[in-house]
């Protein structure tokens, strides 16, 4: 970078590719709308009017063949568990899951009695950001996102992994 | 109508089936289970009773010395009167008839106490677990219920770590 | 519509879909686009509530509640404070009892925005969505003026309410009042009067009266099929019978009666209603202690008691069986969902798929209501 510094005119950008894969792949993640319980509706709003969760790139998708980021937003149950799972193989690579909600953190309100309430999503799925709140507020959520954003950007794709 | 009209309506009809118990409330009848269906189908389609709505079905289980127990509130949009029927079930083989057949929620609402309790509704068209998967294992709302270690290879209970919080 | 048996297939809708109204899955059997039969699987969202509800105080039980009607929790818990009150035989101020019905009518315009809403949504339309939305912000802000909250709130308390209505609450809630009406206005030009939307849902799910009643259905619909019941006049509770509010019914305005579009009208008027109703409380509220009748310790008489109010969905009903103790024996809810979810088999029998999901969304359904 030094080298090449100042040398350019000013219409001219030098970058490392891994900052411009990076900056391409964090701001626009779409996210898969998982919405479960409450905190759907606190996904619902601050996709809506007021908090538009469009500007920072978000479209909201059906299908998890089309999705980057998967939502967990409310209480996982048993039942619901073994789906989340198969939905989650369905996403293609790279993946990213927010667990929103205190419920789909640890079990949320439900921890002491709840015969069948799963304790937290990351006992099935792997989770990057965990979002507290019962429910949270959508300026939380979308905090949530920039800090999933930036996990992305530190993120290097080009580096030959050697495992 | 009040309590004791219905219940004379009731008694005239099917006599010997009411159990008197002082602990009830001004609008709870506590009968025998065994002729369920007929008294049913008598309190829907009498005139004067015409109970045409199935408000609720509760299971109800009152500890190890007491006993298993559906309860039923019923309400007539005609009449405007209300009642509530306790039916009391044996704890080993706990039965009795289903009323799908005359209230259609009847359906939902027996499934859901077969579900939590394990009283068996005989006559009912697809008796099987609502609310919990069909694999599960036990009687939730039962007072002596314990909660399955494993499903599906998840551990169900919450993990606590070593030290830190009882 | 008549229904073609040829070779069968059968289609599973959810759990996770965007039009379901939460995790509800359906097997639907069909032959081509036309339904047979209809199974719906629930329990997805079953979180064990009349268990806690036998592990924790009275008191406790207030945010479960919440949780259960997401959309509504003013009025449930409104429903499970009527009925303790009524198991311990507490008498409230005034002034508490026209705060709880000022709260769960505000409540109750949001529920219906976000049904009316989502139904659009359900249906391909994605303005009035926004539009109703962001009505539904103003009043999630007068809602956490009040009490710090904007979805679950756990305000009303066994004997009166968590906090008092804080400075010129009356006359920010009058502004929004006022400018709130002409708005719907703007929905019935964008949505109710819309030949798509009108052809999509007049005619379509007929519920009948009877069948209705037989299988449970209450509230809205119950009222779409002719049906004139409303728990807040037939059984009234808190102040409501000092207020003069009509019931709308369904009348077949764009179809025949009891169907879809009846059932999306009748959730439109509902909220003039309120805004009636809201009108006449919010100049009269009398002043007072709002926690003066709020008992130390809550330790009901041995007993039990259902009562039920109407909440956004129709007739909310608790169970309650206390035996001395400050933890409840047994608290049953009974939700109105679960009821208008059991005859969604038989409405929409003989009927395409995508009539299904108008079906559906018409019958406006909470899953966490339905699975507890």
């Amino acid at each position: 970078m030094g080298v090449l510094e100042n040398k350019f005119q000013d219409n001219v950008i030098v970058a490392s590719m891994d900052k411009l894969l990076g900056w391409a792949r964090s701001t626009s993640p779409w996210y898969f709308q998982f919405g479960l319980a409450c905190c759907a509706i606190e996904m619902m709003s601050s996709a809506a009017s007021r908090h538009d969760l469009e500007r920072i790139g978000m479209m909201p998708r059906s299908s998890p063949r089309q999705a980057d980021v998967m939502i967990v937003a409310g209480t996982v149950t048993m039942k619901m568990a073994l789906r989340v799972k198969k939905l989650y193989e369905q996403m293609a690579e790279p993946k990213y899951v927010i667990s929103m909600g205190s419920c789909a953190t640890s079990g949320g309100p439900y921890w002491q009695h709840g015969y069948h309430v799963l304790k937290g999503v990351d006992l099935v799925v792997p989770v990057d950001v965990y979002v507290p709140g019962c429910p949270p507020r959508p300026e939380a959520l979308i905090e949530g996102l920039l800090k999933l954003q930036e996990k992305i950007q530190t993120e290097r794709p080009l580096t030959r992994k050697t495992v | 109508m009040t309590l004791v009209e219905i219940k004379s309506a009731i008694n005239s009809q099917f006599p010997g089936v009411i159990i008197d118990n002082e602990e009830l409330g001004d609008h709870q009848l506590e009968l025998n289970g065994d002729k369920w269906l007929d008294i049913a189908t008598f309190m829907k389609e009498d005139p004067i009773l015409s109970f045409d709505q199935l408000e609720c079905i509760t299971g109800y289980d009152g500890g190890e010395e007491a006993a298993l127990q559906t309860r039923y509130n019923f309400h007539s949009m005609e009449h405007r009167h209300k009642i509530e029927i306790i039916i009391s079930h044996d704890r080993e083989e706990p039965r009795v008839a289903s009323i799908e057949k005359l209230w259609r929620i009847g359906d939902w609402f027996e499934r859901e106490t077969y579900d939590m309790f394990g009283i068996i509704y005989e006559g009912h068209r697809d008796l099987r677990r609502i609310l919990c998967p069909d694999d599960w294992e036990g009687w939730p709302l039962r007072k002596n219920y314990k909660g399955q270690e494993l499903y599906h290879g998840i551990v169900v209970p919450k993990i606590k770590e070593e030290d830190g919080w009882e | 519509m008549g229904v073609v048996k040829g070779d069968q297939m059968i289609l599973n809708i959810g759990p996770q879909h965007p039009s379901t109204h939460g995790v509800l899955r359906l097997e639907v059997m069909t032959d081509g686009e036309i339904v047979s039969q209809i199974r719906p699987h629930i329990g997805y969202l079953h979180r064990c509530f009349e268990k806690h509800s036998e592990n924790v105080t009275y008191e406790q039980v207030i945010p479960f509640t919440d949780r259960c009607d997401y959309l509504a929790s003013m009025n449930s818990n409104f429903g499970y404070v009527v009925a303790m009150e009524e198991l311990m035989e507490i008498k409230v101020p005034e002034r508490v009892d026209y705060i709880r019905v000022v709260m769960g009518e505000l409540n109750r315009i949001a529920s219906h925005l976000l049904a009316l809403g989502v139904y659009g949504l359900d249906i391909g339309a994605f303005t009035p969505f926004l539009y109703m939305l962001r009505d539904r912000e103003r009043i999630l802000d007068m809602f956490e003026y009040t009490c710090g909250a904007r979805l679950l709130y756990n305000y009303m308390w066994v004997g009166g309410v968590s906090h008092d209505l804080p400075k010129d609450f009356e006359k920010i809630c009058i502004d929004f009042l006022d400018y709130f009406e002409p708005q719907i206005k703007e929905y019935n030009n964008l949505l109710s009067f819309n030949k798509i939307f009108v052809e999509r849902t007049a005619d379509v799910g007929v519920i009948p009266a009877d069948v209705a009643v037989s299988y449970g259905v209450t509230g809205p619909n119950l009222r779409a099929s002719g049906v004139k019941w409303d728990v807040r006049k037939d059984e009234p509770y808190s102040v409501y019978d000092k207020f003069e509010f009509d019931v709308p019914t369904g009348t077949g305005k764009f179809g025949t009666l009891g169907d879809c579009y009846d059932r999306y009208w009748v959730r439109m008027l509902e909220i003039k209603e309120s805004i009636r109703i809201l009108r006449q409380a919010l100049g009269s509220i009398p002043s007072g202690d709002v926690h003066q009748s709020i008992p130390k310790k809550i330790r009901p008489p041995k007993g039990s008691i259902y009562r039920r109010t109407e909440s956004p969905r129709g007739d909310l009903g608790y169970y309650i069986v206390s035996d001395g103790t400050p933890v409840p024996f047994r608290v049953k809810m009974r939700s109105p969902a679960f009821t208008a979810l059991s005859c969604l088999d038989e409405v929409s029998r003989g009927w395409m798929i995508s009539d299904v999901i108008a079906i559906l969304g018409s019958l406006d359904i909470v899953l966490g209501e339905i699975d507890r």
